[in-house]
């Protein structure tokens, strides 16, 4: 199949790749999607002490979409309040990308993955809110 | 000896898809489709008589290399085409003997569809499966006949990973219970020797493609001692003894039988060569953790080597290494997210499914081309792992199994 050209690009120079260090203040992890379906996305935010998120990264395994999508996100929630970034819809994520019909499950799961680690980061920080529908836990 | 040759950018890799013509048989090809253009259903001058003598000619080198008679071979236009003229045309013919059919789980769509069509009919079916080696167990599978059971279809090499069934055992089996055997021999010829006087194989269905020949051209071997009978799915002018009307394309046909012919001269020589490849393959890409066979090593085809990559997803995989053609058993691409339904008959695990990737090699496969594959794989799959948070998990010990996912 074809991807366009921001797909490929994030697919192939990701960005944000990674994981914090376990014992790093204003964390909060979101992990979406199971292995039989074929995609699991993680997602980590760092949230500074006004609420801020300054800083996020990722690390999945799916498909070139899955990977742009998360790749997209941890550029999107930089710099954003925790509860502007749950603001993110899939839709815009799609747009972004130009992700096909089949591929639009990829966007759904990144936003997922934002409700996740935002949810991660309110629990662990006193805040109570739903939690994510497709999240994993350990 | 390898021929020393320049490596080209994409390589081929997916022989199991289809094969290019080899070019001596696109050579024998182009006079029928220019000077040579009879019918050769014209009995009446002499552009009919010449297209008929090549295609006769070609019926006597497909048979030959299955050791048939050529007059039990019946022209189609491939293998989905045979599988359907056998499966559905015995199961109407034969059908007041029974309405039970048994094949396998991992058999192509185009005999699975077909059984699946025919169960709409009114008839039943068992559909069998494979060990967790891809291979059938003979005695679960005399269990699953009945005395209602009147016809059994079964591959003879798997599309996906490669493996060899039994057929001469299932065959004693079935003649033994006066029940009808058809075999799916597409992936097959020019791979394993074929002897059908010595196989109780009644139908056996033949590709082109597969074996460097045309596509488009196929053609089903139909046992005449004893006599085994079908209903035509192709009704008009009587071609083909009444079993397919339709005019006869010559040059598909010609090219077809110039592709056995040189499958019988040089398949011994030419699998081994391949073997050392597909070794090669598998020799340099297993020395990385976590990469499973898939299927069988010994009852195998020597063309086919269908691995998993674990912890890393199977399309993401294919676009990392765009340069080479492979197939792979996940199915991101279609709405379902079902990976290969091949490898879950096997037992695999979903995400294991997910990650496979199937190398197919063929004629023109080199040795350059092999290694560049290699270092091409070992490079991107290191990326990928350390993009996957399952890699993370499975390095720090966690058993993803302990994990409780949410579907999606």
């Amino acid at each position: 199949m074809a991807y366009s050209e921001k797909v490929l690009d994030h697919y192939e120079n990701p960005r944000n790749v990674g994981s914090f260090a376990k014992d790093e203040a204003g964390l909060g992890t979101g992990m979406v999607g199971a292995p039989a379906c074929g995609d699991v996305m993680r997602l980590q935010i760092k949230v500074n002490k006004d609420g801020v998120i300054e800083d996020a990264k990722f690390k999945t395994y799916g498909c070139g979409s899955a990977i742009a999508s998360s790749s997209l996100v941890t550029e999107w929630v930089k710099g954003k309040t925790v509860n502007q970034a749950l603001q993110i819809k899939n839709t815009q994520i799609a747009e972004e990308l130009a992700l096909p019909p089949v591929k639009i499950h990829c966007s759904i799961l990144a936003e997922d993955a934002i409700k996740a680690a935002v949810a991660d980061y309110k629990s662990k920080h006193g805040e109570m809110v739903d939690t994510a529908a497709c999240k994993g836990s350990i | 000896m390898q021929p020393v040759t320049k490596l080209k950018l994409p390589i081929y890799m997916d022989s199991s898809a289809t094969t290019p013509v080899d070019p001596r048989v696109a050579s024998v090809m182009i006079p029928f489709l220019t000077e040579k253009f009879g019918n050769p259903a014209s009995r009446s001058h002499a552009f009919g008589w010449e297209a008929d003598k090549a295609v006769e000619l070609a019926r006597e080198q497909v048979a030959a290399l299955v050791n048939a008679d050529p007059k039990e071979i019946v022209w189609t236009s491939g293998a989905t085409e045979s599988n359907n003229l056998a499966i559905k045309g015995a199961a109407h013919f034969y059908q007041g003997k029974g309405k039970h059919i048994i094949t396998m789980r991992i058999e192509h769509k185009a005999v699975l569809d077909t059984v699946r069509e025919l169960e709409r009919e009114g008839f039943s079916a068992t559909y069998l499966d494979p060990e967790p080696n891809g291979l059938l167990d003979l005695d679960k599978f005399k269990a699953a006949l009945r005395p209602d059971t009147v016809l059994v279809s079964v591959m003879l090499v798997n599309n996906e990973i490669g493996v060899i069934q039994d057929i001469a055992a299932i065959g004693e089996i079935c003649r033994d219970k006066g029940i009808l055997f058809h075999v799916d021999a597409a992936q097959a010829t020019g791979k394993v020797a074929i002897d059908l006087q010595q196989l109780k194989v009644d139908m056996m269905s033949f590709s082109a493609h597969k074996t460097y020949g045309p596509k488009g051209i196929g053609a089903l071997y139909v046992r005449r001692k004893p006599r085994v009978r079908l209903e035509a799915q192709m009704h008009g002018g009587g071609h083909e003894r009444g079993m397919r009307s339709g005019t006869l394309p010559t040059h598909q046909i010609v090219g077809m039988g110039e592709a056995f012919r040189i499958a019988k001269e040089e398949m011994a020589q030419e699998n081994e060569r391949i073997r050392m490849l597909r070794d090669r393959l598998l020799n340099g890409l297993t020395s990385m953790e976590e990469v499973h066979v898939n299927g069988d090593m010994e009852q195998r085809v020597p063309h086919n080597l269908n691995l998993s990559f674990n912890f890393v997803e199977g399309e993401s995989l294919i676009m990392a290494i765009k340069d080479v053609a492979v197939s792979s058993g996940s199915a991101c691409t279609s709405a379902s997210l079902e990976p290969s339904y091949v490898l879950r008959a096997l037992g695999r695990s979903d995400e294991l499914a997910h990650s496979s990737i199937r190398f197919s090699i063929g004629r023109f496969t080199t040795v350059e081309e092999v290694d560049y594959v290699i270092d091409l794989l070992k490079n991107k799959i290191g990326k990928l792992r350390e993009l996957s948070p399952l890699w993370d998990m499975y390095k720090e010990g966690v058993d993803l199994n302990t994990v409780q996912w949410a579907a999606h």
